[in-house]
């Protein structure tokens, strides 16, 4: 089927809201757009705003942000959940933010550290249990490098003071322990949590090593915004490494509190997430004066793109490094691209995923010959929608902060051939017929960042999308008799 | 009032970042652009116009400045 016409996906938007009562129907309204490169993103679309009770979205809260997305993968500092138990338990490990080292001696990713609150806590304040906690942890792990307290619901709500007690603690035992204030209720989605956990890392870490002495070199740059999900940031530095760069930090998959506070020493900030880490970007721009640059690695078109963009600021070894890169992978990528290319070719994607997914990974279908016809951010702000405006076709959906009831009509009518979302929409369209991949985790495969893992990527969507399953979803006493004797001779 | 942020972007135009709206623009045109005064009202591509206190040099960029909002509702 061809892609609708920008009128079919009106209409299409305008069914699917149908249902919804007037109030709710107004404000969903302006979620819901259909793509128009002429347009501002800023009058077609309005995101970062409250979800409508009732609904089924698919946000998480600020805690979520700042423990789980940003603090959480640097892998040699303790991270307290402060609070009940259930946020970090239910949170811990999740999402496969790979790392080097022994968990539970100089590595702690996996691991929940938690205050565990109870009724007396609320009542009485948990400060007493938080400096009690901390010995503890420097008793039993002593070769962590910090600790960070990341606050839950409660703490904001009985008014504990994390602050005092970390300054104490770190006067006691030398090391960075920090206060992060990402109580989940703050903001309306993870977002604000990356904004908060950005802001304690420019106040507890950032400067820490301001005096120190650094042996740099001119190729010093840092990947920021990259979570190492399956060894993504593996696979982007191998290639940032072979052209010339020294990669001094990873932010924050497999990364360090030494990387963090050794960052501003670097030339260049390359940033991938965007989203949750644009913040600490700027405030390096501005106090260090490091310039940083957006790039993307999700396939091979992409990655020569961003290869070349990152080479500009540099002299010419590393732009000889760049082409060099590009020209050693080429032949691999043209394998790769021939083998899958003919099995994907034509097929349709509807991706819903956070951060910077929506619009980094099109370029990799696209270098597939598959083409993204909706795409939808859980919880972007309007700079994110002016990236992915440029990125989709026109007259394609865009769908911010979709509901569930939304985005199943939307994939009932439009059809796609894949759906790449979360593990709680996964077996909503199982069930209903369509192949799916979970984009988060990337469906606990990986990596897909870089050449190494763009091979990957084409092999697992060539795994979802042609396998045999998907042809034998109607039960035998549901097909026609016609059919039945060429099954069974098959 | 409120804090804005002012780069140079890739192309070589001044942007202006709102980080409380997340709000990042190209701007069109700065009142004051001159070795001695820098600042002032200052237009953005979507048509909503800014004002901050002219400085006095040209500063390094990026930088953080507070504005207002000028015309419009105030925020």
């Amino acid at each position: 089927m061809a892609a609708l016409t920008r009128e079919e996906t009106e209409a299409l938007i305008q069914e699917v809201l149908e249902v919804y009562p007037e109030k709710a129907k107004k404000d969903r309204t302006k979620h819901l757009a259909v793509n128009d490169h002429e347009a501002n993103a800023k009058k077609c679309i309005t995101s970062n705003r409250k979800s409508l009770p009732g609904v089924m979205t698919i946000r998480g809260c600020a805690y979520a942000g700042s423990k789980g997305v940003v603090w959480g993968p640097i892998k040699d500092m303790i991270h307290i959940s402060h609070g009940p138990v259930g946020c970090g338990q239910y949170s811990r490990a999740g999402r496969r933010n790979y790392y080097v080292g022994v968990t539970g001696i100089n590595a702690f990713g996996e691991m929940n550290f938690t205050s565990d609150f109870q009724e007396r806590d609320i009542v009485f304040g948990g400060d007493k249990k938080l400096a009690k906690l901390i010995d503890e942890i420097e008793e039993l792990f002593p070769l962590n490098k910090g600790i960070s307290v990341q606050s839950e619901c409660p703490i904001g709500l009985i008014g504990d003071d994390i602050e005092a007690v970390s300054k104490k603690a770190t006067a006691k035992f030398g090391k960075t322990v920090v206060p992060v204030r990402c109580e989940g209720f703050r903001g309306v989605s993870q977002s604000l949590g990356h904004h908060i956990a950005n802001d304690a890392i420019r106040d507890w870490v950032i400067g820490n090593r301001d005096a120190k002495e650094f042996a740099s070199t001119p190729y010093d740059v840092a990947i920021i915004g990259d979570y190492n999900i399956g060894g993504d940031a593996w696979s982007s530095r191998i290639l940032l490494e072979e052209m010339g760069l020294r990669v001094v930090a990873q932010w924050s998959g497999d990364g360090t509190l030494a990387e963090m506070e050794n960052t501003p020493k670097v030339k260049l900030n390359l940033l991938h997430c965007y989203r949750s880490m644009n913040y600490i970007s700027r405030h390096m721009e501005e106090k260090y004066g490091i310039p940083w640059v957006e790039y993307n690695f999700f396939g091979p078109t992409k990655v020569e793109e961003s290869l070349r963009k990152i080479a500009t600021y540099f002299d010419d070894t590393i732009k000889e490094g760049a082409e060099r890169v590009i020209a050693k992978y080429k032949a691999m990528m043209d394998a790769v691209i021939a083998k899958y290319r003919p099995r994907l070719e034509g097929k349709k994607v509807m991706l819903y995923v956070g951060g910077l997914r929506p619009r980094h990974v099109i370029g990799a279908y696209e270098d597939l010959g598959m083409e993204v016809v909706g795409t939808g951010y859980e919880f972007a702000h309007n700079d994110d929608y002016e990236r992915t405006v440029k990125e989709m076709g026109n007259a394609t959906l865009l769908y911010d902060d979709v509901t569930g009831f939304e985005f199943e009509e939307f994939v009932k009518k439009v059809k796609p051939d894949l759906v790449g979302s979360g593990i709680k929409e996964k077996f909503i369209f199982q069930k209903m017929g369509i192949p799916f991949r979970q984009m988060h985790s990337w469906d606990y495969s990986g990596p897909y960042h870089g050449y190494d893992g763009f091979a990957i990527f084409a092999r697992d969507m060539d795994m979802t999308l042609n396998n045999p399953c998907w042809k034998t979803q109607t039960p035998p006493w549901k097909k026609n008799d016609d059919a039945a004797p060429l099954a069974a001779a098959a | 009032m409120a804090n804005i942020m002012i780069r140079r972007s890739d192309n070589g135009s001044l942007s202006f970042y709102l980080p409380k709206k997340d709000l990042e623009d190209d701007i069109v045109s700065l009142e004051f652009d001159t070795p001695e005064r820098w600042g002032g009202e200052l237009v953005l591509k979507d048509g909503s116009r800014w004002y901050f206190d002219p400085l006095e040099t040209q500063p390094r960029l990026p930088i953080t400045v507070k504005a207002k909002r000028v015309g419009g509702e105030d925020d």
